[in-house]
C-alpha cells in the first residue's frame, strides 16, 4: 500500500507541474492587468510603481520562475484586487465550496444508489422505466437551468427557500439539490447496470441457496461488488463536479472558490485565477488517488501496483 | 450479396423509436440552425417595449402574434429560440469535428507508432484532463475574449484528449490483428495502413462517443453563454436567453423556461441517439463513455 501511494504521488508531480505551467502562460495570454485594475487617468509613475510591485515589468520567463519558486513553498502570490495572499483567499472560501460539493455528492449517492438497486431488482417494470426517463432527463437538463427554475419556484413563488447567499442550512438546499440531479442520474444508471451484472453471478446464487434473506443478498453481497464501478465513475466525475460548483456558486451567489474564480477572471486577478486552477487540479488528482485506494479496500482481489 | 455497411447500420438504428424521435429532434434543430429566417415567424432582434414579457399565446393576456410570448425587450421568444439553435448547434457541431480531428489523429498516431510520441501525447492528455473542463474553458474564454470562433476553438481543444484516449485504446488492439499484418505484408505504407485498415475498424466507438460528445458540447456552449463568456448579445443563444430571463423570474418564467427546454431536448436527443448507436454497433462496448 505505502509503495503504491508513494509511486502515485510521484507520478502526480509532472501532471501538476504541467498544470502549473499551462495555467501561468494561459492566464498571461490576456496581456497586462494594469489597465484593467487602474483607472485610465492614473499618472504614469503610479502605473510604473504598480507594475514593479507585482513584477509585471520583468520578462515573462523571470516572472514564471519567480512564481514557480514561490508556488513550491505554497505561496501563490498576492491578489491584485484584494492585496491579500491568493492562497489565503482560496482557503477562506474552501469551506463553502467543500460544503456544497459534499452535500451534492451525499444527495446524489443517498438517492441514486438505492434507486439504481431498486430499478435493477424491478427490471422491466414501470418503476424501472420511470427511473430510466429520470436518469436521461437528469443528464440532459443543465444544472444552472435547474438552479434558475428552482429559484423561481421555491424562492420567488413559494418563498420556502432563500435564493442565494450562505447563512444557514436552508441556503444549501437549492444549490446542492440542483447540482446533485446530474450526479444522481449517473450514479443511478451505473448502479443499476452493475447490479444487473452482479445479480447474475454464481456467488449470489450461492448466497440465496444457503438461505440468506433477500435483503442481505442484495444490500450486502451484491451491492458491495456493484459499488466498485460506481466509485470509479464518481471519481471520474470530480472534474465535472468542480466545474458544476463554479457555475452553481455563480447562480446562487454562494461565497465559494468557484465564484471567487469567476470574479477573479473578470477582474484579471492573475494570482487568484492561478491559485484556483492549480488547487482544483490538485484536488482532482487527489480524489482519483483516493478512489484507487478505496477500490483496493473494497475489493481485495485488486492488488495495488 | 453485398450490403452497404452504412445503410445496414442506419436501418438497424432506425428500428428503434427513440432513435427516430432523436433524429427528428436533431433534424429540426439543424433546420432551424441552417435557415432560421425561413422558420422563425418574426425578426429575433426587433424590440417592442409596449409588448414586454408577454405570456405565451395560449395563456391569458397572450398576443396572437407571439406564440411563446416575448422577452424583457419585447422580442419574440419563438423567433429567438429558432435563431438560438444556429449558434448552439453550429458551435457544438464544429467543436466536436475539431476535437475529433485532433483527437483521432493523435490517437491513431499514438496507438500505431507508440514510443515517444505516444508517451508525450498521453501525458499531455493527462495534464489537460486534470483541469476541470468548465474552469479551463472559462479561463481561456476570458483570456482570449468571447467570440464564436474562439468558442469553437476552445471547446474543440477541451475535447480532444478523450477522443485520443478512446481511439488509441482501440488502435492498440486492432493493430495486432491479422488483416493489418496482411496489409503490411502486401507492402502498404504507414499512412495507407492507418487510413484503410485501422481507421475503419476503430470507427464504431468514435461514432458513439461523438454523439455523447455533441451533447456535452451543447451543454458547455450553453454554460458559457449563460455566464456571458460565449457569443455576445444581442445575438440570441439559448444559454444567454436563460440568463436574460433571470432578472424577470418574478414576472415571467417562460423567458428562461423555454430556451432551457430547447437545450434539454437537444441534449436528450444526442444521448438517446448515442445509446441506440452503441446498441446497434456493439452492445458490449464500454458503457460509460458519456
Amino acid at each position: 500500500m505505502i509503495p503504491f501511494l508513494v509511486r502515485r504521488l510521484i507520478g502526480a508531480v509532472p501532471v501538476l507541474f504541467g498544470v502549473a505551467v499551462a495555467t501561468f502562460f494561459l492566464v498571461r495570454l490576456s496581456g497586462d492587468p494594469t489597465d484593467m485594475i487602474l483607472p485610465p487617468t492614473t499618472p504614469e509613475d503610479v502605473r510604473l510603481e504598480f507594475r514593479a510591485r507585482y513584477g509585471l515589468d520583468r520578462p515573462l520567463w523571470e516572472q514564471f520562475f519567480f512564481w514557480l519558486g514561490h508556488l513550491l513553498r505554497g505561496d501563490f502570490g498576492d491578489s491584485i484586487r484584494f492585496g491579500q495572499p491568493a492562497g489565503e483567499l482560496v482557503w477562506e472560501r474552501a469551506g463553502a465550496t467543500l460544503e456544497l460539493a459534499l452535500a451534492t455528492l451525499v444527495i446524489a449517492l443517498a438517492v441514486g444508489v438505492p434507486a439504481g438497486v431498486a430499478a435493477a431488482r424491478a427490471r422491466g417494470t414501470v418503476g424501472d422505466a420511470i427511473l430510466r426517463v429520470m436518469t436521461l432527463l437528469g443528464q440532459a437538463v443543465p444544472s444552472f437551468y435547474l438552479g434558475v427554475v428552482g429559484i423561481a419556484v421555491f424562492a420567488i413563488w413559494l418563498r420556502w427557500l432563500p435564493s442565494g447567499g450562505r447563512d444557514g442550512i436552508e441556503n444549501l438546499v437549492l444549490p446542492a439539490t440542483t447540482l446533485a440531479v446530474y450526479f444522481f442520474a449517473i450514479v443511478a444508471r451505473v448502479t443499476r447496470s452493475c447490479m444487473l451484472d452482479v445479480l447474475n453471478q454464481d456467488y449470489i446464487r450461492t448466497a440465496r441457496a444457503k438461505g440468506l434473506p433477500e435483503s442481505a443478498v442484495v444490500w450486502v453481497h451484491a451491492l458491495r461488488n456493484a459499488l466498485l464501478p460506481v466509485i470509479t465513475v464518481v471519481g471520474l466525475q470530480t472534474g465535472f463536479l468542480l466545474g458544476g460548483v463554479v457555475v452553481t456558486e455563480t447562480v446562487f451567489s454562494w461565497p465559494g472558490v468557484g465564484r471567487l474564480a469567476i470574479q477573479a477572471i473578470y477582474a484579471r486577478d492573475f494570482p487568484v485565477v492561478q491559485a484556483v486552477v492549480v488547487i482544483f487540479a490538485a484536488c482532482f488528482v487527489a480524489v482519483n488517488l483516493i478512489v484507487d485506494v478505496l477500490y483496493a479496500l473494497l475489493d481485495p482481489r485488486i492488488r495495488l501496483r | 450479396m453485398t450490403t452497404c455497411p452504412t445503410r445496414s447500420l442506419l436501418s438497424r438504428v432506425l428500428r428503434r423509436w427513440t432513435a427516430r424521435l432523436s433524429l427528428l429532434v436533431l433534424t429540426l434543430g439543424v433546420l432551424c440552425a441552417a435557415a432560421p429566417d425561413l422558420i422563425a415567424p418574426l425578426d429575433p432582434y426587433e424590440q417592442d417595449l409596449f409588448k414586454r414579457l408577454l405570456p405565451p399565446r395560449w395563456s391569458e393576456g397572450g398576443d396572437p402574434m407571439h406564440l411563446f410570448g416575448t422577452d424583457h425587450l419585447g422580442r419574440d421568444l419563438l423567433s429567438r429560440i429558432v435563431h438560438g439553435a444556429r449558434i448552439t448547434l453550429s458551435v457544438a457541431i464544429f467543436a466536436v469535428l475539431g476535437a475529433g480531428l485532433v483527437g483521432i489523429t493523435a490517437g491513431l498516431a499514438a496507438g500505431y507508432f507508440g514510443g515517444l510520441f505516444d508517451s508525450l501525447a498521453m501525458r499531455l492528455a493527462d495534464v489537460q484532463l486534470a483541469f476541470p473542463v468548465v474552469l479551463l474553458v472559462i479561463v481561456v474564454a476570458a483570456v482570449v475574449g468571447p467570440s464564436t470562433l474562439n468558442l469553437v476553438v476552445i471547446l474543440a481543444l477541451s475535447g480532444w484528449p478523450r477522443f485520443a484516449r478512446i481511439v488509441r485504446g482501440s488502435v492498440l488492439t486492432v493493430r495486432e490483428l491479422d488483416y493489418v499484418e496482411a496489409g503490411r505484408a502486401a507492402g502498404s505504407g504507414h499512412l495507407k495502413l492507418i487510413l484503410l485498415h485501422i481507421l475503419p475498424n476503430v470507427a464504431s466507438p468514435i461514432i458513439v462517443y461523438a454523439s455523447f460528445e455533441l451533447a456535452r458540447m451543447i451543454l458547455l456552449e450553453a454554460t458559457m453563454s449563460f455566464l456571458g463568456l460565449g457569443v455576445q448579445p444581442p445575438t440570441p443563444t439559448w444559454g444567454g436567453m436563460i440568463n436574460d430571463g433571470r432578472g424577470y423570474l418574478h414576472l415571467s418564467l417562460t423567458v428562461s423556461l423555454l430556451p432551457g427546454a430547447a437545450i434539454a431536448l437537444t441534449i436528450l436527443a444526442c444521448n438517446l441517439l448515442g445509446d441506440d448507436l452503441r446498441d446497434a454497433l456493439d452492445p458490449r462496448m464500454d458503457v460509460d463513455m458519456r
